[in-house]
């Protein structure tokens, strides 16, 4: 009788744990179980490809016998993310990656709640004994591309399809605007706000509302590639993929993209999970750590202009060369930043003004 | 305003109000025969994803087209069984369509998020519907002509055959019409079913005029516009016509608006987008207060069909 | 021997509470089989989205905070919708509760005081009855009918919310992302069971059914409601005016929305940002039906489908269900109910045919 019941207990047991019926339990874990919430899908062919590919990356490196990841996609921004935060640390997710800013509050909450789970926080702002926050130095890549789309345009008009109007997109404005301007002093970019990560309508509409007045080379801020399909229908000089490479998009139009790599980041912080040494703390990297990387270029573009494309992605690299080095003028002629001057990580998430040659 | 700035505009504007004036021909003629379907935004959601699924696995926009408006007339159908035949509460039925067909639509399209769809082209020879100036005309897609054929095929059935006299009977006076021996329950079927196939079919327009992909609620909304108006344009489809350009119009504007800059900033860009509704409130009120307080929608339309005996 | 559908003298009262268990019951069952087809492990889905939320005692917190303003909401509605008056914007009142009440905190925000939160809440139901009155007024003196006007003004708030959250009351903290100062801990709604999540709004939204019940049941005014409802002209000879009748309707159903609003408002998001509306006055719509219009079976109804919504969010983590999903069982749950409908004002009659008859 004892025999009996003790093997079906283990049996009951063993089902028990293969089937993840009711939450909170706790059954020894080998594996690290890690959490990626996603405020769209891996189809989005942008932001959230980008942290499912890093994430499949990381998977690779690290190797799955150490650490196991679950993705939830499509999880809004506000209450109902806390629940999905709560439902993985309660699952036995060790490590939670919330790759949006409008997560922030309910990360902060649920954190509380659990002090032995670590989150890591995308593009957030505040940090917390078990909260870091990670980013990246997407306006190096601006940078790069106003370069580009300065010596291609032929109208001197661009466009840059904006999300909303916070430091992190006005930063990028204004890098693709500097570095524009540095190679073409007759360009103007004009910006329009979808109010929206991710509405490819609006992005579409934006693009064609833009391109009849006049702009050759869009790039966009947003998950899609609406506006560059735009692009390419249009025929204009071109566009940029955003998160990823968006060349099967738009073929001619693709000029290039900003590919967000961040494999090598979550190969860091789990592996720091994995060894002990996960510490509160804010990540900013950029091209030169590899975060921010420069898709392949479009064949159509002359050899001088990858030249001066590489150039600026090289001393950005090198650290020779900063997307904010002043003399910098704002769009209505006042002078922001002095010759010799940058704006440096801290100034960054102040500036509310726009470089000159913005119409925003 | 040069011609330059004028005709993308203009070209714009059409791809904005073809998926509306289809999509409210259809419940034009739903609520004509006394039926008020609140689903149209969740079929054209079924119509959009179905429309993706087919033109990825054949390539065939024609093929698509047809299974989109097929599909969603199915959905409708499901709407007419529970409102005809079971007498169910038509605002709640429709819905729970709406719902029903932006879970269904999000569910089946996971498979073919954000791959690139092959635009629907215009049918005539590039010379004409490449050209600068008259791509005003040929430059459109075929969809943008049947919606046209559309309006005046759904006004003269209305207005000139004997089936349309029927619905519209039906719709203002079923009892009556019931005594005189037509099947009141069949007429607002068969209604029910082309207001989903013009749904789907304005669906449609999304993947392969608009944004050429599938992504979640790609409609975004675009399906309460259409019935409201259905509404601004007191039921009539030369009305519809005019109606639904001039929302294309205003859903237009604001985007260019915000392009343009300069003086469009003076309103916030909110107000542009409240425009279409606020102006729909508004002609509702003149409507009424034209008439003298009866409104011209079909006397019995929202009401389920109860004979006696 | 066939079956006919034959019309009951009255409409059956033991069906009418049946219906609506068994429409809940047949969508298990319907749903297990459509996702079964769908690819999806259809058993594993409907275990967890209707049964784990029941069984984790983790979840029964969420089910509570995700309930209380389906219910708020969804009492007012059935108010209204015995009186024939068919508000659609309840969502709108809703965010326009939401605002009003934020309106009051970004005024008494460096206030502090216990009068604080019980007045947003006031300015809640106020703002919310304030903009149902606009249909009201239309209706009454204009016949224009509510559905579409409620209708139309939901997308009217909706953009008043962006419009005040991007623009002049965005938090001047929040480095230019939309969204307003957090709520003050005086303006913040109080925690009533310790270590638990669960706030004053779901006692609340219980004393809310219960105190609508009683006053539809007991008092003059449920009756006009009741009886305005089933008979327009028949009520006026009982002298209850029609009019009143509709303002009423929708001024208890817009405040109940606003309260809701409010709740939700200084609750689970701790302050206002865009993602604000959530289609909880379009699900209230629903959880209206499914409890037959009356508040107790509201209560219940919107416990069912906050099930639902935590169940999806649980699906989503472990089986990775898509959250679209719930959205299919909720709306097949009523289609389900309002097809079972029929069955309360029909019941099946076995005909004999004659000549078995006479030869028995």
């Amino acid at each position: 009788m004892t025999v009996l019941n003790r093997r079906t207990l283990i049996k009951i047991g063993g089902a028990a744990a293969a089937l993840p019926l009711v939450g909170g339990r706790a059954f020894a874990q080998e594996k690290l179980k890690v959490g990626f919430v996603l405020i769209g899908t891996p189809d989005d062919n942008g932001w959230n490809f980008g942290h499912d590919t890093g994430r499949k990356y990381m998977l690779d490196q690290i190797g799955a016998d150490k650490v196991e990841t679950t993705v939830v996609t499509n999880v809004a921004e506000g209450p109902d993310s806390e629940r999905v935060f709560r439902e993985l640390a309660q699952q036995g997710h060790k490590l939670i990656y919330a790759t949006s800013f409008g997560y922030g509050d309910y990360v902060h909450k649920v954190a509380k709640q659990f002090p032995d789970v670590k989150f890591e926080w995308a593009t957030g702002n505040s940090t917390a004994p078990n909260v870091s926050i990670y980013n990246a130095k997407f306006h190096e890549g601006r940078a790069v591309l106003g370069t580009i789309a300065g010596m291609m345009t032929k109208t001197n008009t661009l466009a840059y399809i904006g999300s909303f109007p916070i430091p992190e997109v006005r930063m990028g404005i204004n890098a693709f605007a500097i570095a524009a301007r540095k190679v073409n002093p007759e360009v103007k970019v004009k910006v329009v706000y979808v109010d929206s990560w991710f509405d490819p309508a609006k992005e579409a509409d934006a693009a064609r509302a833009l391109i009849d007045q006049g702009v050759d080379v869009i790039t966009q801020h947003t998950d899609g590639p609406a506006a560059l399909q735009v692009a390419e229908e249009r025929g204009i000089v071109g566009g940029f993929g955003q998160g990823a490479d968006m060349s099967a998009f738009a073929p001619k139009a693709h000029l290039t993209a900003i590919i967000d790599n961040w494999g090598p980041h979550y190969v860091k912080s789990v592996q720091s999970v994995l060894d002990g040494t996960w510490a509160e703390g804010s990540v900013w990297d950029g091209i030169a750590s590899g975060e921010v990387e420069i898709g392949k270029y479009n064949e159509k573009i002359p050899a001088d202009v990858v030249a001066a494309a590489e150039k600026v992605k090289n001393d950005i690299a090198a650290g020779t060369l900063h997307p904010f080095a002043g003399p910098i003028n704002d769009n209505a002629g006042t002078e922001r930043v002095a010759a010799g001057d940058v704006i440096d990580d801290g100034e960054f998430w102040a500036v509310d003004w726009y470089a000159e040659g913005v119409e925003a | 305003m040069t011609l330059d700035l004028i005709i993308p505009i203009i070209i714009t504007l059409v791809g904005a109000s073809t998926p509306i004036l289809l999509a409210g021909l259809g419940e034009l003629v739903a609520e004509k025969s006394g039926v008020l379907n609140l689903g149209v935004e969740g079929m054209m959601l079924i119509g959009a994803v179905i429309t993706v699924a087919v033109v990825l696995l054949t390539g065939n926009h024609w093929l698509a087209i047809i299974c989109a408006a097929g599909a969603s007339a199915a959905a409708a159908l499901i709407f007419g069984f529970l409102t005809l035949s079971l007498s169910a509460n038509q605002v709640a039925t429709g819905l729970a369509l709406t719902i029903f067909g932006t879970g269904f639509s999000a569910l089946f399209g996971q498979p073919y998020t954000g791959k690139a769809v092959p635009l629907f082209r215009s049918p005539f020879p590039p010379e004409l519907a490449a050209d600068p100036v008259w791509r005003v005309v040929f430059g459109y897609s075929p969809l943008v002509y049947f919606s046209l054929i559309m309006v005046v095929a759904v006004w003269w059935f209305l207005q000139r055959t004997r089936a349309g006299l029927i619905l519209r009977a039906v719709g203002e006076n079923d009892l009556s019409a019931h005594s005189i021996g037509y099947s009141v329950i069949g007429v607002r079927y068969l209604a029910v079913a082309f207001g989903g196939a013009m749904a789907g079919i304005a669906g449609s327009c999304f993947p392969l005029i608009l944004t050429p992909q599938w992504v979640e609620r790609l409609t975004t909304g675009r399906g309460w516009i259409a019935l409201a108006l259905v509404v601004f344009a007191a039921w009539r489809p030369f009305r519809l016509l005019a109606g639904a350009y001039l929302f294309g119009l205003v859903m237009t504007l604001e985007v260019y608006a915000k392009a343009a800059g300069g003086g469009f900033r003076v309103l916030p860009s909110e107000l542009w987008a409240a425009l279409p509704y606020l102006a729909t409130i508004l002609v509702l009120v003149l409507i009424s207060m034209r008439r003298g307080g009866s409104s011209s929608a079909p006397a019995c339309l929202g009401k389920p069909f109860l004979p006696t005996g | 021997m066939q079956f006919q559908l034959e019309k009951r003298p009255a409409p059956s009262r033991t069906m009418r509470i049946v219906t609506p268990f068994a429409a809940v019951a047949l969508t298990m069952v319907l749903g297990a089989i459509v996702f079964t087809l769908l690819g999806y492990d259809g058993l594993a889905a409907v275990r967890e989205i209707f049964f784990t939320p029941l069984t984790n005692s983790y979840k029964w917190q969420d089910l509570a905070v995700k309930a209380t303003p389906l219910v708020i909401i969804a009492v007012g509605l059935s108010v209204s919708y015995r009186a024939n008056v068919w508000n659609i914007g309840a969502e709108g009142q809703y965010i326009v509760g939401a605002i009003a009440g934020t309106g009051v905190g970004l005024l008494t925000h460096t206030m502090t005081g216990p009068w604080i939160f019980p007045l947003m809440l006031l300015a809640g139901i106020a703002g919310g009855a304030a903009y149902a009155a606009i249909p009201a007024f239309l209706r009454t003196q204009f016949k224009v009918n509510e559905i579409l006007t409620t209708l139309m003004l939901t997308y009217v708030s909706v953009q008043l919310l962006n419009y005040l959250v991007f623009g002049p009351w965005k938090s001047p903290t929040s480095m230019g992302q939309p969204q307003t100062v957090l709520f003050s801990a005086d303006q913040s709604q109080p925690y009533i069971i310790p270590g638990t999540i669960v706030q004053v709004g779901t006692p609340i939204a219980i004393v809310v059914a219960l105190l609508v019940w009683f006053v539809m049941s007991r008092s003059v005014f449920g009756f006009q409601v009741r009886a305005v409802g089933a008979s327009p002209a028949a009520a006026r000879y009982g002298g209850f005016s029609a009019n009143r009748t509709v303002w009423l309707a929708l001024l208890v159903s817009g405040g109940l929305a606003g309260l809701a609003g409010i709740l939700e408002a200084t609750g689970p998001f701790g302050r206002l940002v865009p993602q604000f509306p959530t289609n909880y006055g379009f699900t209230a719509i629903i959880v209206a039906f499914l409890g037959r219009l009356h508040p107790l079976g509201v209560l219940i109804a919107g416990t069912a489908l906050a099930i639902t919504f935590v169940g999806g969010e649980v699906a989503q983590t472990t089986i990775q269900l898509p959250f679209a999903a719930v959205g299919i069982f909720q709306a097949m749950m009523l289609f389900l109910l309002l097809a079972g409908d029929i069955f309360v004002r029909y019941r099946f009659k076995r005909s004999v045919p004659e000549a078995t008859r006479a030869a028995a």
